[in-house]
């Protein structure tokens, strides 16, 4: 096996050139993709069931709190987001807990793309990313002039990662290269005037893709095109982040760097609002990818609610009393 | 012919009815598999009635948060209803329950059908008090300023309730319904001993259009339950009514309450089958105060 670079890193180009041969033409990049192994469904749902069983108890949750604490994107994607909410939500970010501040930070503040000025002004030097979706979010129906615009905008306003969305219409229409230039294309609106680069996330809409054939393929697809993260979903759809479809994609990374030792990260989206879901997810990542992939550099959450029930749980450990509502923020 | 009768009845199963718990509207077992023996009062066995656990706490007190705004926003009138609706439930299932109470308490046939016909007259009793309440408790109060000023009583939240230990269904009835009259929602801690009625209640608290999660009734150990419920920072009030022989509990149960200043009414020997009051109805209910402008008139001088 290879030695492993980081995807973010200088030296992922040189290794994603080895496998330029699959990616030269649509006929290639096709029968690469078609020649993926099929996904067994029903062992894929049943060892993800399998795996959500595991009971994780008193320091071994407490510490999986603290990690999924700090793993999360805190996101607010609605069209009514105010200046006003995008700060209180970056004051959230850098401070879960006022009232325990052994509270991890989360990982970064995810906002649409004319809400990352404010969040880069409220957030400062804590240390806590703005992550903004771009490419005509969530449906990325535009023009790629649009969406690279979109993208490079959302840079120049400081964001320090970039979630696109891919085209789910060419991708399911078999048209894998212009899925495959686009999200080139994005990267490179990602790059900063000073050589810099802001991460890419690559959101592939698990729930629209239809069948596990294809989330392995769009992950493998969007790891040769040079994602730093794949994300599972926008969040706007009925079917968002599932375990299932999480350890599917968590697979394609593990399989993907044993090919090329590319590390790449994954971001499941949507719809995890417990605790005890997030555990389950973190219980995926080390049974799957192993502790290399447990921390935030390399594994994220992309929610909104659940940052109030990892404080609740987090507020039960510590007190010993359950925890309510009434004791974390609305938003 | 009787020969035949009793052939007949030799081949038939007895079916065992299952007793569960009644958490959100629905009928779960205990989260931890636990059950213990339900006795009569001679100390024959009746049923295997489900331990509670924390978690079940837990549960309970969620399914009863979700329901408390559909519930407190409910008009009074329809809450009116529906606790009628319960009354009118309990009237068609009267024989399980006197058979429920006469085993669970010792009480002969016709004892326990009075103590079951108080139980449901209960129910038509606080149905009627629920658009009343605000009338007798709340009002318009005098001010020496242009403005109308009006104390209205909103219930407090969810109530944890831990039931009478002897009167197992009547004194349950007498705790339950007025928390939910006035638009609470309610953990209930059944009697320890008698839980079979309680449990049973809950079916027909099922089949009375009560939205789900407004009572939630666990049987078990009171000191397991109790004290989990009494922390809960996301219970407002407790009522401490089957704690009254067991005044080391009820001290542990304050204390854990003070935490976020629960509403805690105290134990206190009642006799169940006197008329209530409106006391229990008060004691979870909070006054807020509106102040409005009464507008050019009031400062005209009007009496309006």
């Amino acid at each position: 096996m290879p030695t492993t670079v980081p995807a973010h890193g200088p030296d992922a180009a040189a290794r994603l050139a080895s496998m330029a041969d699959v990616t030269a033409s649509d006929a290639a990049l096709r029968r690469f993709l078609h020649g993926l192994p099929g996904v067994d469904a029903v062992g894929l749902e049943a060892r993800a069931a399998s795996l959500g069983t595991r009971s994780i108890k008193t320091t071994a949750k407490a510490y999986a709190i603290d990690l999924a604490i700090s793993m999360i994107d805190l996101t607010t994607l609605e069209g009514a987001d105010t200046p006003g909410k995008v700060r209180a939500l970056s004051a959230k970010g850098v401070n879960p807990d006022p009232t325990d501040r052994t509270t991890p930070r989360v990982a970064a503040i995810c906002v649409y793309p004319d809400m990352v000025a404010t969040a880069k002004e409220a957030l400062g030097d804590s240390g806590v990313h703005v992550a903004s979706v771009a490419t005509a979010f969530p449906a990325g129906r535009a023009a790629l002039p649009v969406k690279l615009a979109d993208t490079a905008d959302a840079v120049a306003a400081g964001a320090d990662e970039v979630d696109m969305v891919i085209d789910r219409g060419a991708f399911l229409a078999g048209r894998y290269l212009k899925v495959f230039e686009e999200i080139k294309a994005v990267r490179e609106a990602c790059r900063r005037p000073d050589g810099s680069s802001a991460h890419l996330k690559v959101i592939f809409e698990n729930g629209e893709l239809a069948t596990y054939d294809n989330i392995r393929r769009a992950s493998w697809l969007g790891m040769l095109a040079g994602a730093d993260f794949i994300k599972t979903s926008t969040g706007k759809v009925a079917v968002n982040a599932t375990p299932a479809n999480t350890l599917l994609m968590l697979e394609a990374v593990r399989d993907f760097r044993a090919a090329t030792g590319v590390q790449v990260g994954v971001k499941p989206a949507g719809g995890i609002r417990t605790s005890k879901d997030a555990i389950k997810f973190l219980v995926l990542v080390n049974e799957t990818v192993g502790d290399e992939w447990l921390s935030n550099e390399w594994f994220r959450f992309g929610a909104s609610s659940l940052l109030n029930d990892l404080l609740m749980q987090r507020q039960k450990l510590s007190t010993g009393r359950y925890s309510g509502p009434d004791y974390v923020t609305v938003d | 012919m009787s020969d035949k009768s009793e052939k007949a009845e030799a081949v038939r199963l007895s079916v065992f009815k299952t007793y569960k718990l009644f958490v959100g509207g629905k009928f779960p077992r205990s989260e931890s598999g636990r059950v213990y023996e339900v006795t009569d009062a001679k100390g024959k066995w009746l049923a295997n009635a489900p331990q509670s656990s924390r978690k079940d706490a837990r549960d309970a007190v969620s399914a009863a948060r979700k329901a408390f705004a559909g519930w407190s926003g409910a008009t009074a009138y329809n809450r009116g209803q529906i606790l009628y609706r319960v009354a009118e439930m309990l009237e068609g299932r009267r024989e399980q329950f006197v058979r429920e109470v006469g085993e669970a308490e010792g009480l002969s046939k016709s004892k326990a059908a009075a103590v079951v016909d108080a139980a449901i007259d209960r129910w038509v009793w606080y149905a009627g008090w629920t658009d009343k309440i605000a009338q007798v408790v709340g009002g318009a109060n005098p001010v020496a300023g242009p403005y109308f000023n009006l104390s209205s009583p909103e219930p407090t939240g969810v109530v944890a309730v831990v039931a009478p230990q002897e009167s197992s269904f009547l004194g349950l009835v007498s705790v339950v319904a007025p928390v939910i009259a006035t638009g609470n929602t309610a953990v209930v801690v059944t009697s320890e001993r008698a839980p079979l009625p309680a449990l049973s209640l809950g079916e027909v608290l099922a089949t009375s259009d009560l939205p789900g999660g407004v009572v939630n009734i666990l049987s078990g150990r009171t000191s397991e339950v109790a004290p989990t419920l009494a922390a809960h920072m996301d219970v407002n009030a407790l009522d401490l009514a089957g704690t009254v022989d067991d005044a080391a509990l009820a001290k542990e149960l304050e204390i854990a309450a003070a935490d976020n200043l629960k509403r805690v009414l105290r134990p206190q020997a009642v006799d169940w089958a006197a008329e209530p009051g409106t006391d229990r109805m008060t004691a979870f209910l909070e006054t807020k105060t509106v102040w409005h402008p009464a507008g050019a008139g009031a400062a005209s001088g009007s009496a309006y």
